[in-house]
């Protein structure tokens, strides 16, 4: 067991874990924070996507010790005072889920897109989702709710 | 996952003592590989070594006539990079076609390299462009660093500290996806260089090769029609529910022909 220390969502947080301790078991079963998902836990289908000193990454392949310091983002860092982050209010707007399982990591990694790609259109955002898989394969709307976020 | 212990190194000598004192130490890079394997009890190190708090492993450097990149760079900032858009831009198009946003985020070169997975990409850039592999004991050329499956030239206690890629004339890299993974069925890397024309393969064999045959036919005319009737054997190459051997020597042909076009 080793001390890890890192801010989620603007807190300090530290615990003790064991090395093998992958970043999103540490954010849902340590901090609670059952926002963020595992779907594949293979690197693959992005429901884990969490920011990681402002990018996107996959909470499933990392250590929780490799994100010793760093400033991490999940889906409940995102609204603010009962306000829905623009890119929440674009999802629900264009009707970008279904069954809603895909949804915090799309909305993580639609975020990293549009810093990445201010303008993104169709065809970039559709490349850029390639590591998020949608089960329902409701990717059209979500692709629209990306492309159109007020962010 | 099995248990180990990990240790984080401040200098590439820190990291070669931790990894000299460790029973089975494996070193981290970007862990996009390693972990993943290590979750299927694949691979069962007694200890990590993570590079990452290494800044001297870090960075793209271009001077006149070569792109040097710290082994600890990952794909987005090799992808973003102004300096590589303009000096090669077919290396910064491959790094973008790695994997996915996320994992290019933390992927790095010489995890990349020092692995040399049959379907990565970065050696065909390696192979196709003549890029030296800098280790903390000596430079190895290209053609010399590749061995086989999963093997590569480095030693025991040898490291990955940069990759120096000499700028082309040109140079194109066009892959063929597997659609699931985006990793390469097969992607080739044709470059114009002072020294001549390179093919550099990956995804075909068991690690990154060059086709001579049509490097001769591209010297004399660099053009699509010249590689359009050169066939690489089958033998050897790798078969699996994705593609025949087969059907990976006529993609090497396809995607050779569409690099040159692009090129």
């Amino acid at each position: 067991m080793g001390k890890v220390s890192m801010t989620v969502n603007g807190k300090a947080v530290s615990a003790d874990v064991e090395p093998r301790t992958l970043l999103v078991e540490f954010i849902r079963e340590h901090l609670r924070l059952t926002g963020t998902h595992v779907g594949c836990d293979t690197t693959q289908c992005g429901a884990c996507t969490v920011h990681v000193d402002g990018q996107a990454m996959k909470s499933c392949t990392m250590l929780a010790v490799q994100a010793e310091g760093a400033d991490i983002v999940t889906i409940e860092g995102l609204a603010k005072d009962g306000k829905l982050h623009p890119m929440q209010a674009a999802f629900k707007e264009h009707h970008g889920l279904q069954c809603g399982f895909c949804t915090p990591g799309m909305v993580m990694a639609g975020i990293d897109i549009r810093r990445r790609h201010p303008k993104a259109d169709e065809k970039t955002v559709r490349h850029e989702l390639e590591g998020n898989i949608c089960r329902c394969t409701g990717y059209h709307n979500i692709v629209k709710a990306i492309m159109n976020a007020e962010v | 996952m099995y248990q180990f212990e990990y240790h984080k190194a401040s200098s590439v000598e820190d990291a070669m003592k931790k990894l000299a004192s460790a029973d089975d130490g494996k070193i981290l890079a970007g862990g996009m590989t390693l972990l993943p394997t290590m979750k299927q009890r694949l691979a069962s190190p007694s200890d990590l070594i993570d590079l990452s708090g290494i800044a001297a492993l870090k960075g793209i450097k271009v001077d006149g006539k070569t792109v040097t990149i710290g082994a600890m760079t990952t794909h987005w900032e090799v992808h973003s990079s102004k300096d590589v858009q303009k000096a090669i831009p077919a290396l910064s198009d491959l790094a973008g076609q790695i994997g996915d946003p996320m994992v290019r985020h933390r992927g790095t070169i010489g995890g990349s390299i020092a692995n040399s997975d049959p379907s990565a990409d970065y050696p065909a850039a390696v192979i196709g462009l003549g890029a030296t592999i800098k280790t903390n004991k000596r430079d190895i050329a290209a053609d010399d660093y590749f061995k086989g499956l999963f093997e590569t030239a480095l030693a025991d206690d040898e490291l990955i500290v940069s990759v120096s890629f000499p700028i082309p004339k040109r140079a194109a890299y066009q892959k063929f996806p597997q659609p699931a993974s985006r990793y390469a069925m097969v992607g080739v890397m044709v470059a114009e260089t002072d020294s001549g024309i390179r093919v550099g393969v990956t995804g075909a064999g068991p690690c990154a090769f060059r086709v001579p045959a049509m490097e001769k036919a591209l010297g004399a005319k660099f053009a699509a029609e010249s590689v359009a009737n050169i066939t690489i054997p089958s033998d050897g190459l790798n078969s699996d529910i994705h593609g025949s051997a087969e059907y990976r020597a006529h993609l090497v042909g396809v995607m050779a022909k569409r690099a040159v076009a692009a090129a």
